[in-house]
């Protein structure tokens, strides 16, 4: 882009040769606005040949656009939902997907191409310098401006009559506290909501394979068994608010591989059964590596020694995962003997 | 019945007869011969495992031990069972090339009848699972949306929820299971090889294994379909979020400055 033309090498912004040498320093501004280069015409502005053909390339864009809308509109109409094609380098997709994804793409791409034709060939390209106005008003409006505000407030009696200003900025001032007040129907506080779950003492664990109460023959060493609470059906109002607490999950580990001495008690024959809850921010946890005795939380990779009271390895976790106790009822199921000892999942502002 | 006496005295007559007398004489034995007694079987049973001891001195006894008590570089086999030898030999787990975090797949070496054999000398060391039937792995008739929702909840949280699999700690990670026949899937399911928990039939029914490999065969395999495109990874909206910003973004951008880098101008500069 050399406008300024190239019989001149010298850079326009320094003082000229003659001048600096001996003479007084030029007066001239060195970093003068140089102006607009002069205009050059395209191709577009000279031929009109070759404007005929950029908007015949402007109005094909727009036809090709419409083409696409009636491609969308036509498979719409055209493919069932379910119907899979294979392409290659996609793979097995939704036909229905796959069309309409094309064809809209078509149609917008073509608009905005077919713009960007047009005003880069055909619309005006001539630069014009447009001086910003001034920003302020000129001092006859301020004044005039000035004067409606006194007379104003002179006729409202707003500075004499105390008692009527007074009482509308304690209006003014207490209507906000309306909305504040509503703030506190965002949520009843959670009491001592987290604190519990839906285990008791004497509730069955229930198998989520198969719904049928657990027993501890069926719970292999090195298996890995996720229960429910027994009376927790999946079709009722709150089981996700109820399992979200009371997941568990069963492990068996060979008894004298249990380093714990009250995960031990608290367990049945190596049976243990501890809280699906991440005990950092609740993530279901149960990457359980069975010769390790390690689980892994696929979130923040808090890792739990099943073996040592589910003690943190590894991690952001702050505390063990919350073991429950267990044993076995007259019928030979294991039953929980309580419920957890302390809150499941994360910390909390209250949690004791 | 003309015709057929007429030719009577044809030079092939006599090889058509013969051949009919022969069909007839084997059909008959077939459908009639006494059933191959318990003792053949027995016997054929105890070869397998003779076999079996054979290639497991020779395969697996310089670490499981000489009669499978196991060793400090690996674990008894006395009770995992036939089921834990086909799978880790079928997939070439087994033997293990060298010891680490976690033994991987490779080329498996032995034929179907040699697993066979190991695993009949394994099995014979103690009780343990055994290999499953085909009817027992077999997604036929299995219902797929239960398999998805077993799948997501005893399996997904370290293979992924398509199978994709999954990194674990140290070095360990839970393998893909695109490509894994039925049968390996299920054994997988039952012994709990290496560091994979079990889910024995007493917690997760034989019908139960099969919905989830109809679930796998229905959304892990080259052939299932993606309404959606391309799968990223089936990574989640993670990948796919970076992969439209990053690449949707880029060529935004670059579509841009080409469009800017071009003058219009008659005299090119």
């Amino acid at each position: 882009m050399s406008e300024t033309g190239s019989q001149n090498h010298v850079p326009e912004n320094l003082p000229e040769h003659g001048s600096a040498h001996g003479s007084a320093p030029a007066t001239a501004d060195p970093f003068a606005n140089p102006g607009l280069p002069p205009h050059e015409p395209r191709r577009q502005d000279i031929d009109e040949k070759a404007a005929k053909h950029s908007e015949r390339v402007v109005a094909g864009l727009f036809t090709l656009s419409m083409l696409g809308t009636l491609g969308f509109i036509a498979s719409f109409v055209i493919f069932p939902v379910d119907k899979i094609v294979y392409i290659f380098p996609v793979g097995h997709v939704s036909a229905l997907n796959f069309s309409l994804g094309l064809t809209l793409a078509v149609a917008l791409f073509c608009i905005g191409a077919g713009a960007v034709h047009w005003a880069r060939t055909l619309m005006s390209d001539e630069e014009v310098a447009d001086d910003r106005h001034r920003v302020d008003a000129d001092d006859e409006l301020r004044e005039n401006v000035r004067q409606q505000w006194i007379t104003g407030a002179k006729e409202s009696g707003f500075g004499r009559r105390r008692l009527i200003r007074n009482t509308m900025f304690g209006a003014l001032g207490m209507v906000p506290l309306a909305g504040l007040l509503v703030l506190r129907d965002l949520g009843p506080l959670p009491e001592k909501k987290l604190d519990h779950t839906a285990w008791q003492k004497g509730k069955e664990l229930i198998n989520t394979n198969t719904n049928q109460p657990l027993r501890p023959e069926d719970v292999a060493v090195g298996s890995l068994t996720f229960a429910q609470p027994a009376g927790l059906n999946e079709a009722d109002d709150d089981f996700q608010t109820q399992i979200a607490k009371a997941a568990l999950m069963v492990v068996r580990l060979k008894p004298e591989d249990i380093k714990d001495k009250r995960e031990r008690e608290w367990g049945h024959e190596g049976i243990v059964a501890f809280s699906k809850i991440c005990t950092h921010v609740g993530c279901p946890i149960s990457l359980y590596e069975q010769q390790t005795h390690h689980v892994l939380c696929p979130c923040h990779q808090s890792t739990f020694d099943l073996s040592d009271g589910a003690r943190v390895l590894f991690g952001p976790a702050g505390h063990p995962l919350p073991q429950l106790r267990i044993s076995v009822n007259d019928q030979g199921n294991l039953v929980a003997l309580g419920d957890f000892s302390e809150p499941v999942g994360p910390a909390f502002w209250e949690r004791s | 019945m003309k015709k057929l006496s007429a030719r009577r005295r044809h030079p092939l007559a006599a090889l058509v007869v013969l051949l009919f007398a022969l069909a007839a004489t084997g059909g008959l034995y077939a459908a009639l011969a006494p059933a191959p007694k318990a003792q053949a079987d027995d016997s054929s049973q105890s070869l397998a495992i003779e076999q079996g001891k054979k290639l497991y001195s020779v395969g697996c006894a310089s670490c499981h031990g000489a009669s499978g008590q196991g060793s400090h570089n690996g674990p008894t086999l006395v009770g995992v069972g036939s089921a834990a030898v086909d799978f880790q030999v079928g997939t070439g787990r087994m033997p293990a090339q060298q010891p680490g975090p976690q033994v991987v797949k490779k080329k498996n070496i032995y034929t179907q009848a040699q697993i066979d054999q190991l695993a009949a000398y394994i099995a014979s060391l103690g009780p343990g699972p055994s290999t499953p039937t085909k009817d027992q792995y077999s997604p036929a008739d299995a219902d797929v949306a239960h398999g998805g929702e077993l799948f997501r909840t005893n399996c997904s949280q370290c293979h992924n929820f398509v199978g994709k699999g999954g990194a674990l700690t140290h070095g360990k990670f839970a393998p893909s299971l695109k490509g894994v026949s039925a049968k390996h899937i299920y054994e997988a399911m039952q012994t709990g090889p290496q560091n994979m928990p079990s889910f024995p039939d007493t917690t997760m029914p034989s019908k139960d294994k099969a919905a989830i490999i109809a679930y796998l065969n229905a959304v892990d395999t080259a052939k299932s379909p993606n309404p959606g495109g391309f799968t990223l990874g089936s990574l989640g909206p993670v990948s796919e979020g970076l992969f439209a910003w990053v690449f949707g973004l880029g060529i935004l951008i670059a579509v841009s400055i080409w469009v800017a880098a071009r003058t219009t101008k008659a005299k090119k500069s």
